[in-house]
């Protein structure tokens, strides 16, 4: 037997022991908490817009037809000229901004993401009472790094796809996909408790709600 | 399988003396006496334990449902530890399954050698560490260093600690003890190539660490993480974090360790539903922290393409065997009740020696690491570190009622080391409060000790069989009236409603006295 395997047994064993010498009764749980919760559309933008603001991340509305225009501004304004996106964002996304567009693969090293100015994604669901957008590494998504790297991250979400709260929107997700969970752009209070913008992550970012998908 | 399992369960070992760090070098009254001459360490936290309090407060106020939740934390803690063999063994079937490896460590030693040699295989002499209490509390960082692998840290307030020579006095802020001034220093001394023009805003030294810390990101093969909750019925690990050096490190590294505790393990990935509103609310006052990572093994062109979890004893299998004390294993670390422990305020994280600071570390550091590993052992004066007066309790997200811990910690010391009278007086007091009416009563009782106090308002001498007591200390005299009282009355509910909106909790009780 491999020093492994004993360790293994070893703590499994300690484990046994341990509940043999102070046996738990069987456990319910209640879950009387809040589940399966439903808003009006108007009413989950806006609680979802709320909470988004309040953590620093700028939102804006528009419609499916919008998409095009809306990026468009955003990133002219963020006055990016690269801007990277995942291979299955839909391509009529980025018609109307006329930078330059770098399609992510999965062989690019995550330095050279250093060089893109924002990266343009879309979203697997939303949490409108916490503001939190999830990536889930779809197509549409792209891996983890391609989010991470560059400083402004620009995140399209559906209104369809924002669940009221936490258990609403876990409930939405694939639990073996590499998932990302955002509350606005990186922070830290580390200093004397004063709040800095973006360590690590993207010091900015911005949510395109659609509010008719 | 083991011998253990067969015949008479054996209780299971302590975390061994001499590695890691669950013990300090001094016992909490002489340790806590040295921190009270830190004034910059007092307003530090006394700063931020208001604050993060305030906030905390007002987004748990926010949810109609928070007692309902902390009630299902309580109880998904407690499923998990009543099912811990069945749930560990899932969890390292699905983590296999989803292409990662499972080592299992009996102690600190044998985790940071897994961890060492897995480093080693990889043939980096660095890596990058997301904050971890885990392996804070096995002391990696300075094992690895032994093995000449450079951790590190990249947390912000980890990485001034670690550039400072320095210990974490906070699970939430380890670096609350420093000011910007003196980050600044830390920063213009060990960061090589920092610009000496370099000011002391907060948001410049933010750069400063981004800069430094950005190389290693894009270079080290090598991260080593804790993990917030592992998922048994899907092998999901995740990581709760803000500053996104945890998505680094989780996403750009080729390898992941993680090291885990056992206790951290959850039955269902629908259980998160629960724990991501309790954490960041109860931690951060955020209603959401702003990045949460959660993986499962490996997943082909996204993220490290090996990932090993350490799943760690140290301890944890010795505090499930108390039937009373095993409650300390439910901690999520979210550092709620050391922001509410009137103790922790004045003295700080370091008075307490171990990883685990506060309130939860007075009753968890005893129970991993014991209380008589070495003599006058540091840690068996911790369950003394506590006024008792029940705040960590209300705090917690998952209900643990640390005061009623620390009462049945004294009692089990007092019983084994057997120290004369003040053997005789803890165990009065241990029996007695273990009952609250006759606690109540003996409050009161007790408020007559006040004619003996001298003008100072401390009995410097009791009577028999407390004698043995009051010699090794002063004895601050009983309030006029207990707490409880105070707490109960109408003019208690008044003070603490107006103190509730200055956030000035603490201050009103001592008013009183
Ligand atoms: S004991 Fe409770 S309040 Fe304290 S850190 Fe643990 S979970 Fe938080």
């Amino acid at each position: 037997m491999t020093t492994r395997d004993t360790a293994r047994d070893t703590v499994l064993g300690r484990v046994h022991d341990a509940l043999g010498l102070a046996p738990r009764s069987p456990v319910a749980v209640p879950r009387d908490y809040r589940r399966g919760r439903t808003l009006p559309d108007d009413e989950r933008l806006g609680l979802f817009t709320d909470r988004l603001v309040d953590y620093q991340a700028q939102v804006h509305t528009c419609t499916s037809a919008e998409t095009p225009a809306t990026l468009a501004s955003v990133l002219t304004r963020l006055s990016a000229s690269r801007v990277g996106f995942p291979a299955g964002l839909d391509p009529a996304w980025l018609v109307d901004w006329h930078g330059e567009a770098v399609e992510d693969r999965a062989d690019v090293p995550a330095p050279d993401l250093s060089a893109l100015d924002a990266v343009v994604t879309a979203s697997a669901a939303g949490c409108a009472e916490t503001g939190t957008i999830f990536l889930d590494g779809s197509a549409d998504q792209g891996r983890r790094a391609l989010t991470l790297v560059p400083d402004a991250h620009v995140c399209v979400v559906d209104l369809s796809q924002v669940a009221v709260g936490v258990p609403e929107a876990l409930a939405r997700l694939v639990p073996e996909r590499p998932t990302t969970l955002i509350s606005g752009p990186s922070a830290t209070s580390d200093i004397e408790l004063e709040r800095v913008e973006g360590v690590h992550g993207p010091r900015t970012l911005i949510v395109v709600v659609r509010t008719d998908a | 399988m083991s011998s253990t399992f067969l015949g008479m369960p054996a209780r299971p070992p302590r975390s061994p003396y001499g590695e890691g760090h669950l013990r300090g070098d001094q016992a909490f009254p002489q340790a806590a006496a040295r921190e009270l001459g830190n004034r910059q360490l007092r307003d530090n936290l006394h700063k931020a334990t208001r604050t993060i309090r305030a906030k905390r407060l007002a987004v748990t106020a926010e949810l109609p449902d928070w007692e309902e939740l902390r009630s299902a934390g309580a109880a998904l803690k407690n499923e998990a530890m009543s099912r811990l063999p069945e749930l560990l063994e899932q969890l390292e079937a699905k983590v296999t399954e989803a292409g990662g490896t499972v080592h299992w460590a009996r102690d600190a030693a044998e985790a940071n050698a897994l961890v060492a040699e897995l480093v080693a295989a990889t043939g980096s002499r660095e890596v990058i560490k997301v904050k971890s209490m885990a392996t804070q509390e096995i002391g990696l960082n300075e094992y690895l260093e032994s093995q000449g692998v450079t951790a590190h840290e990249t947390d912000l307030a980890e990485l001034i600690v670690q550039l400072a020579d320095d210990r974490p006095s906070h699970i939430l802020v380890p670096a609350i003890h420093r000011n910007r001034e003196e980050i600044r220093r830390i920063f213009l001394e060990r960061i090589p190539g920092v610009d000496p023009d370099l000011t002391s805003v907060p948001a410049e030294l933010a750069a400063a660490a981004r800069a430094y810390l950005r190389e290693k990101f894009m270079t080290v093969p090598v991260a080593v993480s804790g993990a917030n909750f592992g998922i048994a019925e899907t092998g999901t690990l995740s990581v709760v974090e803000s500053e996104g050096n945890g998505r680094m490190c989780l996403t750009l590294p080729k390898t992941l360790i993680t090291v885990m505790g056992i206790e951290k393990v959850l039955p269902r990935y629908a259980d998160l539903e629960v724990f991501l509103q309790l954490l960041p609310r109860s931690s951060t006052g955020e209603r959401m922290n702003p990045y949460t990572t959660l993986w499962t093994g490996v997943t082909p062109g996204d993220g490290p393409q090996e990932f090993h979890l350490v799943l760690l004893d140290n301890g944890r299998t010795a505090a499930l065997a108390d039937a009373v004390g095993r409650e300390a294993l439910n901690c999520i670390r979210c550092s709620a009740c050391l922001n509410v422990c009137p103790v922790y305020e004045r003295v700080g994280g370091h008075a307490y020696g171990s990883t685990y600071p506060g309130p939860i570390g007075a009753v968890l550091t005893p129970q991993l690491a014991g209380t008589h590993a070495a003599k006058d052992d540091p840690n068996a004066s911790l369950p003394y570190a506590s006024t008792l007066c029940g705040a960590c309790y209300d705090a917690c997200p998952v209900k643990i009622d640390i005061p009623s811990l620390l009462v049945e910690l004294r009692h089990q010391t007092t019983e084994r080391t057997g120290r004369g009278a003040e053997q005789l007086a803890m165990k009065a007091v241990a029996a007695v409060m273990g009952r609250p009416k006759l606690y109540r009563a003996a409050q009161k009782a007790a408020a007559i000790g006040r004619i003996a106090a001298g003008r100072d308002g401390t009995i410097s001498r009791l009577p028999p069989p407390l004698s043995g007591w009051s010699e090794s200390r002063d004895t601050p005299a009983p309030p006029r009236r207990t707490f409880r009282d105070w707490y109960a009355s109408e003019e208690g509910r008044r003070a603490l409603a107006a103190a509730a909106e200055h956030q000035d909790l603490d201050e009103t009780p001592e008013g009183e006295r």
